[in-house]
This record gives structure tokens, C-alpha cells and sequence, in this order.
């Protein structure tokens, strides 16, 4: 049966056809085509937007992140295929939700996928934006934009659109990729609540990632050398992931309860730790990841043992891992769009002058 | 009515304390070359990016082509086209393909702006470069290039801060002419500021000139002198010879020459150094002086009157300010 369906997926594959290169190289020549007798063309923004993207694709900064961000999936998509292969036969009920261990199980030599992708994301967000601002200021092409008659929120808006679609398009193509080689490999495909479930945690990858990609933005609106900005947010990026729990630990080793204490002071104890991680968003993240992409995950806070009480175990459907997640997907909107706030305020009061 | 391109009232900016433009008040009228001349700091190239509307006007109002710039920022923009003071382009991008951006910006179809992009690049002298990546351009290039920039939305008026920053003379030479025929083929104002005095008296119809944030005169170069020094405008130079011993003439001591000199109608100050001589005077004297100098028994070298160049107005400007702050010290 596995056999048969992967020589099905493979004759399919080789009997696509590849859309010719030219039409790859200029995504919007297929449109012009079709549209040069109605007088088509884009509009300042769009024409912005194109030339955003046209730069991130060709810029090696680019390249060299996604070139790592690929290999590193891919390394961790045959180590966890290698390891699946062998138990899938023998796991029942863990093989539920197959493809969801692709992404996050592994044989433990290399990091999961999800794990790369929360580690990279960010890296790959500030790599995208710490030089939005400050490289066309310093470059004295900003003043030459903005004596053209285009808003002064276009070049912003540009470049954060620009960074979004590049992001969606590089963790669309990650996902998908992942997907693919399992569908491939394995030969079964996923069930519809595993795919909306794998779609779901891409989006809020591209919230995640965005934010971090506004946050640069920001940074790069404020500070006149790019360097700072790329500095500050790798410095901010760094606070979260290690400073920021230390500092947590050592204010929780305060409130520790000891041993014998009353359950209540546990659960206030564990209630705090709960909370203190709350306002990291990589924290926010996680969250968000292990309850999408594992559906057993029932609850993120503590519990109490009333509240377990009854509990049939099983997993939840994705509507209700989603609700678990909401507020944890609410803050880390809030953040994104608290950055690109800041960001424009900053932006539409300043003088623009050639070079600093 | 002559129609106006650019009309400023009561201009003013501060920043903070310092007040950068202080209660400017400007006029400049269709098809005018304008000169803005005054020294670093002085204001010109806040009071553009205020006519741009790149920065807040703190009180006054700025109409280009009749239009409020506060109100319709991007109104103004369609129609002026600003080369700021050391322009940037994307150094991975072509000429052209920057010209073509720039063009796409202001809702010109790609077609046409490949056109027209074509058309300017040559118009610019820079047709043999337009596939060259913009990095590998020389100073002058870029200049040109900005030019091209400027002119490819088919501006009523354009704005160029310090153009000629940088430029060899021969590179300012040519730049400066290609302003002028550009702008006289296509009827553009154009406002030039500068604080290069020699560049602003070679092309331009007026000139405003501009210290703290302030118009101390504007008009002609001529009659900016008059403006800003009421009296002692004409200097007349000149070096006496005295003639062969020979001749039975009678000869005043040249100590006697200057004395008449000085006692001329109008004429305030006469320094003699080694038969060089330099008269001061309210109105032009030179006929007269070498009617004494010859009646006196000395020959007459050379008598020039000289003109008032910019750069005299400048200097002298300064001296008096100095000493104008001296006094009141």
C-alpha cells in the first residue's frame, strides 16, 4: 500500500510542469502580459513593494539566511523521517497525528523543525529589517523618495509588506517542503486536521517572525547606523531567550514554597512563573507552537487537580487548541502591532534630509 | 501679473532655541533661475525641505505653483522636482533602472518611463553609461544623474540644494550650463541654492542672500549691492606712472595727486601703495580721475573700475557685520 502510493506521488511529480524560468524571474510579467491593452500598471506603491522584494530576494544577507534555515530543516526532516520510519509501524497512538511529528519530533541528534524555526525566525526577521530605514538614510535615497509624490507611509508600509511576503513565502515553502518529503517518504497522507493545523502554526510563524521583523523596523527608523539597530535587536533577541529567564529564575528562587508548603502557595508560585514568561515572546511563541502542532497539549498554565479532575485524555480539536492559544496569539499581535506604531510614529514626524 | 512659482510668507523654523529660518519672506516668479546664496547653516536647506514639506513650518505659509505645501504635500511634490545635497541612489541598480523607479513613483506607466528615461539620460550626456551599476559612477555622473532624476516627472519648477558640491570646475562648468539650457528649453524655475559665489553669478537671474535664517537682500547682483550698502559702492583701481624727467612739465608730488583726489565730488577714501592707487567713492568717478591724474603730469597704467562681484558682497557683508558686533560689545 505505502509503496504503491509513493510511486503514485512520484510519477505525479515528474509529470508537472515547471512554469517556464522567465515567468519565475519576473513574477509580475505574466500580469503585465495579459493586461498591456487595458494600459496596466502598478501602482507607486506596488512598485515599491516589487522593489522591496526584488532586493531581498537578490541580497545575500538573504540568501545566506535562508540557505541556513533550509538546510538546518532539512537536516532535522531526515533525521526525524529516519527515526519515524522505524517506530511508525510500532506507535499507535502518537501516529494519530503523524505529520504533526514532523515537525515536532526528532531522533535527538538535531533540534526539531519547530525549534529551528523559533531560533531562526527571529534572526531571520531582524536580518530582513535592521537596515530598512537607516541604509536608504544613510544611503541619501530616502530624501529622493520622499520628494516623489508618494506618502511618507509608503516606504514604511513597502517595506514591512515587502518583509511579510518574503517571510510567508520562505516558511509557506518550508512547511509545505515538510510536507512533501513525508508525504513522499512515508507515502500517507495527512489528514485534513493535521494540513489546517500545519497551516494555522505557519501563519502564526509569520506573525512571530514579523513581529521580530517590526521590532528591527523600528529600530532601524530610530537609530541613524544600521549597525546599532542590527546590534539592539540581536541585543533584545539575546535578553529573551537567555537573560530574561535567569532574571526570572532568580526572582522565582525568592518565592520558592518549600516542600511542605500549602498547595495554595504552590499554586501561587506556579501561577507567577507562568506569568513572569508571559511578555517574552519567543515564551509566547512556544506556547503557541506546542499547542497547535501537539493537540494533547490541554492546558499552558498550571492546573489544579479539581480541574484535571474528569478529564477524559485525549487530544483536543484544533478549534479548541486555537482557544487555548488565543490570548498567547492576541499578545503577540499586540506586540507586532505595537512596534509598527512606534515605528511610524517616529517616522511621519521626522525631518527627512539628505545623509543623516 | 507675472504668475508665481514659489511664494513664501513669514516663513519661520526653530529647533528648539535656534531659529533656523526667521520670518522669511520670498517670491519667485515663473521661469526664474533663483539663487540662493548664503553660508553653511544658514537656512537654505531648511527653508527647501519646508517648501517640500519634508519638515513642519512652524508659523508662515509655502505655496509652489499656487499650492499650500503644509495642505498638499504630495500635490507640490508632483510637481517639483528636488535634488537634495549629496543625492543617493541604489548603488545596485543601474542609471537607468533608477530613473525608471524614480519615474514609477510618480505613476508614470514602464513603458513610457523607459521612454522618456532614455530621452533625459541622453539630454544628461549619459546614454553610453545608463547600463552601469550607479556605484561605479564618478561625482560628476551622480550629479548628472540627479539632474536626470529631477527632470524625468516633467517638473514646473525644480530645487537644487548645493548641485555643484564636489564638482571639478570643469564638471560645475558643464553642470551649471546644462541648467540653464534645461530650464530655458522647458520654461522650469528653478531654485539653486549655493554658497558658491562665483556659480550663483554665473547662471542666475536673481539671488537671495541668506544669513541666520534671514533674506538680507534679494534682487539683480547689481542692484544687490545698492541694497545692502547704501553708499561707497564703486571701487576704481589704478597705477600712475611717472613720466621721463625730460619733459619740462610741471610735476605735484604724488602725496598733492591724492589729496585732490580725496577732494573729488563723492569720492571718501583714497589708499595709494607704490603708485597703486584704489578710490572709494558714492558714484562713479573714473573720468575724472584720470583727467587729474593726466592734468598732474603722470601717466595712467591701467584704471579699471571694478564691478561688485558676489564675493565682494559677501566679504564685505561679513567685515561689517564684525565690526557691527564689535561695537556692540
Amino acid at each position: 500500500m505505502i509503496k504503491k502510493m509513493y510511486k503514485t506521488g512520484i510519477s505525479k511529480l515528474t509529470g508537472m510542469k515547471f512554469p517556464e524560468w522567465s515567468t519565475m524571474v519576473q513574477p509580475f510579467s505574466v500580469l503585465r502580459k495579459s493586461n498591456t491593452k487595458n494600459d496596466f500598471h502598478l501602482s507607486p506603491f506596488q512598485v515599491m513593494v516589487q522593489k522591496e522584494i526584488a532586493d531581498h530576494i537578490r541580497n545575500w544577507r538573504f540568501i545566506i539566511l535562508f540557505a541556513i534555515i533550509l538546510l538546518a530543516c532539512m537536516g532535522t526532516l531526515f533525521s526525524t523521517l529516519s527515526d519515524s520510519l522505524k517506530t511508525l509501524g510500532a506507535n499507535n497512538s502518537e501516529s494519530a497525528f503523524f505529520f504533526l511529528n514532523l515537525f515536532t519530533k526528532s531522533d535527538g541528534t538535531l533540534p526539531s523543525f519547530f525549534v529551528f524555526v523559533g531560533f531562526l525566525g527571529p534572526l531571520f526577521g531582524i536580518g530582513l529589517g535592521f537596515d530598512a530605514i537607516s541604509s536608504e538614510q544613510n544611503g541619501g535615497t530616502l530624501s529622493r523618495v520622499m520628494a516623489q509624490p508618494v506618502p511618507r507611509d509608503y516606504i514604511l508600509n513597502a517595506k514591512f509588506l515587502a518583509g511579510i511576503i518574503v517571510i510567508s513565502v520562505m516558511l509557506f515553502s518550508l512547511s509545505f517542503l515538510v510536507m512533501g518529503a513525508g508525504l513522499i517518504a512515508l507515502g500517507i497522507p495527512p489528514t485534513a486536521e493535521e494540513f489546517l493545523r500545519i497551516i494555522v502554526y505557519t501563519l502564526l510563524s509569520i506573525v512571530y517572525i514579523s513581529f521580530w521583523l517590526n521590532l528591527s523596523i523600528l529600530f532601524s527608523v530610530r537609530f541613524k547606523q544600521s549597525a546599532t539597530s542590527a546590534l539592539t535587536g540581536i541585543a533584545v533577541w539575546l535578553f529573551f531567550t537567555i537573560f530574561y529567564p535567569l532574571i526570572v529564575n532568580l526572582i522565582l528562587k525568592g518565592f520558592e514554597p518549600s516542600q511542605y508548603a500549602s498547595p495554595n502557595a504552590i499554586y501561587v508560585y506556579k501561577k507567577l512563573k507562568f506569568y513572569l514568561v508571559q511578555i517574552m515572546p519567543n515564551e509566547l511563541f512556544d506556547e503557541i507552537t506546542s499547542a497547535i502542532l501537539v493537540p494533547s497539549v490541554r492546558s499552558l498554565g498550571p492546573l489544579t487537580m479539581e480541574q484535571i479532575q474528569g478529564a477524559i485524555p485525549g487530544s483536543l480539536p484544533l478549534g479548541q487548541s486555537i482557544l487555548l492559544v488565543w490570548p498567547q496569539v492576541t499578545g503577540l499581535l499586540a506586540l507586532t502591532l505595537l512596534c509598527f506604531l512606534f515605528s511610524y510614529l517616529i517616522f511621519m514626524k521626522r525631518e527627512i534630509r539628505s545623509r543623516g | 501679473m507675472v504668475e508665481k512659482s514659489i511664494e513664501i510668507v513669514g516663513l519661520t523654523k526653530k529647533y528648539g532655541d535656534h531659529v533656523a529660518v526667521d520670518n522669511l519672506s520670498l517670491s519667485i516668479e515663473k521661469g526664474e533661475i533663483f539663487g540662493l546664496l548664503g553660508p553653511n547653516g544658514a537656512g537654505k536647506s531648511t527653508t527647501i525641505l519646508m517648501l517640500l514639506g519634508l519638515t513642519d513650518v512652524d508659523s508662515g505659509s509655502v505655496k509652489v505653483c499656487g499650492i499650500d505645501t503644509t495642505r498638499y504635500p504630495l500635490e507640490v511634490k508632483r510637481r517639483v522636482g528636488y535634488l537634495p545635497e549629496d543625492v543617493g541612489f541604489y548603488n545596485d541598480y543601474s542609471g537607468l533602472q533608477n530613473l525608471i523607479y524614480i519615474a514609477r513613483l510618480n505613476n508614470i506607466p514602464i513603458e513610457s518611463a523607459k521612454k522618456a528615461a532614455l530621452e533625459i539620460l541622453s539630454e544628461v550626456g549619459l546614454s553610453d553609461v545608463k547600463d552601469k551599476k550607479v556605484i561605479s559612477y564618478s561625482r560628476g555622473m551622480r550629479q548628472r544623474l540627479g539632474l536626470a532624476d529631477v527632470l524625468i516627472k516633467n517638473p514646473d519648477v525644480i530645487i537644487l540644494d548645493e548641485p555643484t558640491l564636489g564638482l571639478d570646475p570643469e564638471g560645475v562648468k558643464n553642470f551649471l550650463q546644462l541648467i540653464v539650457r534645461l530650464s530655458r528649453k522647458k520654461g522650469i524655475t528653478v531654485l539653486f541654492s549655493s554658497h558658491h559665489l562665483h556659480q550663483i553669478q554665473q547662471v542666475c537671474d536673481r539671488v537671495g542672500l541668506f544669513v541666520k535664517g534671514k533674506l538680507l537682500a534679494e534682487g539683480k547682483i547689481s542692484s544687490l549691492a545698492e541694497q545692502l550698502f547704501s553708499k561707497n559702492t564703486f571701487t576704481i583701481e589704478g597705477a600712475i606712472t611717472s613720466m621721463p624727467k625730460d619733459l619740462e612739465e610741471v610735476v605735484i608730488p604724488i602725496n598733492e595727486v591724492v589729496k585732490k583726489m580725496n577732494q573729488l565730488d563723492g569720492v571718501a577714501e583714497v589708499g595709494l601703495s607704490d603708485k597703486r592707487f584704489v578710490a572709494v567713492s558714492e558714484k562713479d568717478v573714473t573720468a575724472e580721475l584720470s583727467r587729474l591724474i593726466v592734468k598732474s603730469g603722470y601717466g595712467l597704467n591701467h584704471l579699471s573700475k571694478k564691478e561688485y562681484g558676489l564675493d565682494d558682497i559677501y566679504h564685505q557683508y561679513f567685515q561689517e557685520e564684525k565690526k557691527h558686533d564689535q561695537k556692540n560689545v
